[in-house]
């Protein structure tokens, strides 16, 4: 067996150690053991893809295997990783061990919550490893319903809503994705479900168009495309912290993954004719998540909204359809997942202790809890792209990527987006301002007490990764601009 | 010997009746204290019955091409089999006290009795065996519906069923007639080439296909489904949404590819409005229900929905997805109803409502219903979303890609109720909610082998490939 099949196996391993478990320090145990597992198997991953490509290996995926799974279909089950599915398997993998740190305290049914927990992280892996469209659809949907009962059973607020709306919407473009998909095998005319097989056939460009529409649409809504991304403020709000950090790190880049490794490496005559009115939703949405985020007064509504801000830019840049653009938005979503983890991760802090999210109750927690604080104030500074972190190193790359398209549309467009860092400095540092610095306003909160070692350590993983990103991006950076080459090469065939 | 070398091909029927007579003898024979053992022998025997018929032999026909086999037959029959030992599970519990001691022969027959006349349906090369498999299916299912005499909503539903059925069986005879009166002869083999498209033909024909629609509860020949579904005894319905289905969908696809292969045009114009009106009004008229029988009355002829749009594709494939779909619907919708039936049996509560807060008191059959609703919705990764997504598969392949983009968009309607479900159970907070049920060994088997299924129906490839051996198309 491929060895990234592991990183599926030990998610369905944890699930059967789960459901033996008897309390809640086996299922800790378990939990810890797992994503400690998984971080390993990441790490690993990271050095024998590099060394095979120092090696001299020039295949667009490596450590490919198919095995034939349903025949009379044409389905495969075939694995195989490029740059770009490395470091997203990385970044999820980061995530889930920092994920499974915040949530020690979870309460009732911890052993439920942390199921459903490694359900949701055993398709997020599927879905990066896997190259034929039905595995990867099968993968791509298994994230899906953990999260409305994550959210109904541990989440906080409206939770029910959020979690019917999350999940009905999320569906809704997941089935339009399932007639792209079906489009796209049909009418490529390939014998088999696998990309690497689909693209070596040219679709006829008119249902080029429908299918592309379809499946960019489709994976869009996950990445919060302007103007469905409705079900994710509230569906962030309302979700416990992990499965926030999880959902808006990890699982929104999925849209963005699935974006340019279907829609636009398997269609892409129509990606550049359909490119501009894309492009127009996602340049709205950045603008649009960024504004609307200066007029939340709820933490978690903040945070959602820059989330949809930033994950519109991931969309925009993947449009710019340059290899540049491109790097950058990988960067993106490495860079806002572990930003808009490390956010979640801090909120949820600050919520157990004080019991509202609302920064107009809150001031002056840096005087009571300045390792919290500290961590605040780094997350918000990446947020806006401070140099040396890793939200610079992102942006920068997509923008410089996006200007090398000298028509007006897509500078016009370009200028407009840059407008949403500064927009984001505003609502960033209102933020800070108001509950972390002034006067105490709640004399109950004078005396919380601070980070506890679990999530001293959940943080400190988050920002050490935000701090490599953003000082020394040139590793990550190569490794994807490199697998970007071969989405590039199908662009100017 | 030559009349006896007919049966060789009829080894399914021979044995099942073979099983119905025993069960007779004995429940004449046996007094009090035999009968304590009815039960455990008669679902011993007919999973003897099951695991006899489960490998194909070669095609052939007998009684002068009446009575037809193909290998795929076996394949039909033994999913049908599959779904009648579980529903023997889960109503063994019914009938287990001395009161129910008259009972327990009589559901036995009629049920097997029911299933023999499915069998001589999917089986049948001729018009008459088909009419005979046909109503020694519908009548003894009718006396099944009312058998619970004490409930006055089992008479009605009985009596509502009885009227239908004979109605739709009398107009697929008059169907039935005019194609006679066209052609000449009964035999499908025959009829075929007989099939011109001329107008009394095509009338005849519809007149036909509509009393089979009414078997599969496609709409608008639906009605009756609601109301029976609600008054008859739960394992009766459970046989109803499952074994009924399934045998009629089957003889649909054999008449619709073999014997009126030349209305493709019409059939295939018929069948793409009653998808989209089937699966719209199925799942427009389930989110309003609160009782969970009717719930899933309604969810399970939005299933027929989906069910007809493998049968439109008209390709071998289609027919493969079909009974794939039918199977993973055998285990869904019978682990449904066994946790229905189990609560229904102690408590006699129906109602959605009596469903919250079920998590905290029974975690185990609340994890099987909400197996069994996540399969229904089609979720990954239980069997229901591989099922779905290979109907679609099989619809894409002959770019219906309308008909999938309606079924799909459909599929985030029905997931609203069947995930209202599992939010009452999981989610909502009750005061009273249902108290812990000890569930007894025979419901709980066949609740395992429902889970067993849903969750590797959908993994395993054996199932699809061995189906694909035997199916044909157009």
């Amino acid at each position: 067996m491929n060895f990234l099949s592991l990183f599926v196996l030990v998610p369905v391993l944890m699930i059967l150690a789960l459901f033996l478990s008897k309390n809640r320090k086996q299922v800790l145990a378990i939990m810890v053991t797992g994503s400690s597992l998984l971080v390993i198997l990441s790490a690993n991953l990271v050095y024998q893809y590099i060394a095979a490509r120092n090696a001299g290996a020039v295949d667009p995926m490596l450590f490919t295997s198919s095995v034939a799974w349903y025949k009379p279909l044409n389905i495969n089950y075939s694995v195989g990783v490029d740059g770009v599915s490395v470091a997203m398997l990385c970044l999820s993998s980061v995530i889930v061990f920092t994920g499974v740190f915040t949530s020690w305290r979870i309460a009732p049914l911890t052993k439920e919550f942390f199921l459903w927990f490694s359900l949701l992280a055993a398709g997020v892996y599927g879905f990066f490893i896997s190259t034929d469209l039905f595995t990867m659809f099968l993968f791509y949907e298994t994230a899906l319903i953990p999260m409305y009962l994550l959210i109904g059973v541990w989440g906080s607020g409206k939770k029910e809503y959020s979690a019917m709306k999350l999940t009905l919407m999320l569906m809704g473009s997941s089935m339009i994705l399932l007639v792209g998909i079906l489009g796209i095998y049909f009418s490529s005319g390939a014998n088999s479900m696998d990309i690497l097989e689909i693209v070596k056939t040219t679709i006829p460009v008119q249902q080029q168009y429908l299918f592309f529409t379809l499946t960019f649409f489709g994976f869009g809504v996950l990445g919060a495309l302007f103007p469905f991304h409705t079900w994710s403020p509230d569906g962030h709000a309302s979700a416990p912290t992990a499965v926030s950090m999880l959902h808006a790190g990890v699982l929104m880049k999925l849209g963005g993954y699935g974006c340019f490794r279907i829609a636009i490496y398997l269609m892409p005559e129509a990606a550049e004719k359909l490119s501009p009115i894309f492009l127009v939703l996602t340049g709205i949405g950045v603008v649009y998540g960024a504004l609307v985020a200066i007029r939340q007064t709820d933490l978690k509504y903040i945070n959602a909204y820059s989330s949809v801000s930033h994950c519109n830019l991931v969309l925009f840049a993947i449009l710019m359809l340059t290899q540049t653009a491109m790097t950058g938005a990988v960067l993106q979503m490495l860079s806002h997942g572990l930003i808009t983890a490390l956010f979640f991760a801090l909120i949820g802090m600050i919520y157990g202790r004080t019991h509202t999210r609302l920064i107009t109750e809150m001031g002056g927690l840096m005087k009571i809890m300045p390792f919290l604080g500290v961590c605040f104030v780094i997350a918000g500074l990446a947020n806006i792209g401070l140099p040396g972190l890793s939200g610079f190193a992102a942006e920068m790359t997509i923008f410089i990527g996006a200007f090398e398209n000298t028509e007006i549309l897509y500078r016009v467009l370009t200028i407009a987006s840059i407008t949403s860092i500064v927009i984001g400095a505003v609502y960033i540092l209102r933020t800070v301002g108001k509950f972390l610095y002034g006067s105490i306003q709640n004399p109950a909160h004078a005396t919380l007490d601070d980070a506890h070692w679990y999530e001293r350590f959940a943080v400190i993983t988050l920002i050490a990764g935000i701090v490599y990103i953003g000082s020394f991006p040139l590793g990550v950076s190569d490794m994807i601009h490199e697998s970007l080459g071969n989405v590039v090469a199908q662009l100017v065939r | 010997m030559d009349y006896f070398s007919n049966f060789i091909y009829m080894r399914s029927e021979v044995s099942l009746l073979g099983v119905i007579l025993f069960l007779l003898l004995y429940d004449i024979i046996a007094g009090n204290k035999g009968m304590r053992y009815f039960q455990p022998v008669a679902i011993f025997l007919f999973a003897v019955h099951t695991a006899l018929n489960l490998f194909p032999y070669e095609a052939g026909e007998s009684f002068g091409g009446m009575y037809q086999y193909e290998p795929i037959m076996t394949v039909v029959k033994t999913i049908l089999n599959i779904a009648t030992l579980l529903i023997f599970l889960q109503a063994k519990h019914l009938f287990d006290g001395d009161a129910q001691k008259n009972k327990r022969g009589e559901y036995y027959f009629l049920t097997l009795t029911t299933l023999l006349g499915m069998y001589f349906m999917i089986s049948s090369g001729h018009f008459m065996l088909f009419y005979i498999g046909l109503e020694m299916a519908s009548i003894p299912l009718a006396t099944l519906v009312a058998f619970d005499k004490k409930d006055k909503k089992s008479a009605e539903a009985g009596a509502k069923f009885i009227l239908s059925s004979a109605f739709s069986s009398g107009i697929m005879l008059f169907g039935i007639s005019y194609l006679y009166g066209t052609a000449g002869t009964l035999y499908f083999s025959d009829m075929a080439s007989l099939i011109t498209s001329n107008p009394l033909q095509i009338m005849a024909f519809v007149f036909f296909i509509s009393g089979l629609f009414f078997k599969i509860s496609l709409v608008p020949f639906h009605l009756w489904t609601a109301d029976v579904y609600e008054g008859a005894p739960t394992n009766v319905t459970s046989y109803f949404s499952v074994v009924s289905k399934s045998s009629a969908v089957f003889v649909l696809m054999t008449l619709l590819f073999k014997v009126f292969g030349n209305l493709v045009t019409e059939w295939h114009n018929i069948l793409f409005w009653i998808i989209i009106l089937t699966i719209t009004v199925g799942n427009l008229f389930a989110l309003r229900q609160r009782n969970i029988k009717r719930f899933l009355a309604f969810s399970s002829i939005s299933q027929a929905g989906y069910i007809a749009l493998g049968v439109i594709s008209g390709s071998s494939l289609g027919m493969s997805t079909v009974l794939y779909y039918i199977l993973v619907y055998v285990f869904s919708n019978l682990a449904a109803f066994g946790v229905i039936s189990a609560i229904e049996n102690r408590t006699g509560k129906l109602s959605i409502d009596d469903y919250k807060g079920l998590y905290q008191t029974n975690p185990k059959l609340s994890f099987v219903m909400m197996l069994a609703m996540f399969s229904l919705a089609g979720i990954a990764p239980f069997a229901g979303f591989v099922s779905k997504f290979f109907i679609f598969y099989a619809a894409a392949q002959q770019d219906l890609y309308i008909l999938v983009l309606i079924a799909a968009v459909n599929v985030i309607i029905s997931l609203y109720y069947y995930l209202r479900v599992v939010k009452a159970m999981f989610i909502d907070k009750n005061d009273h909610p249902i108290q812990t049920l000890a569930t007894d060994s025979w419901n709980k088997a066949s609740l395992i082998i429902c889970s067993a299924g849903i969750i590797s129906a959908g993994l395993l490839n054996i199932i699809i490939d061995t189906i694909t051996k035997y199916s044909f198309g157009m």
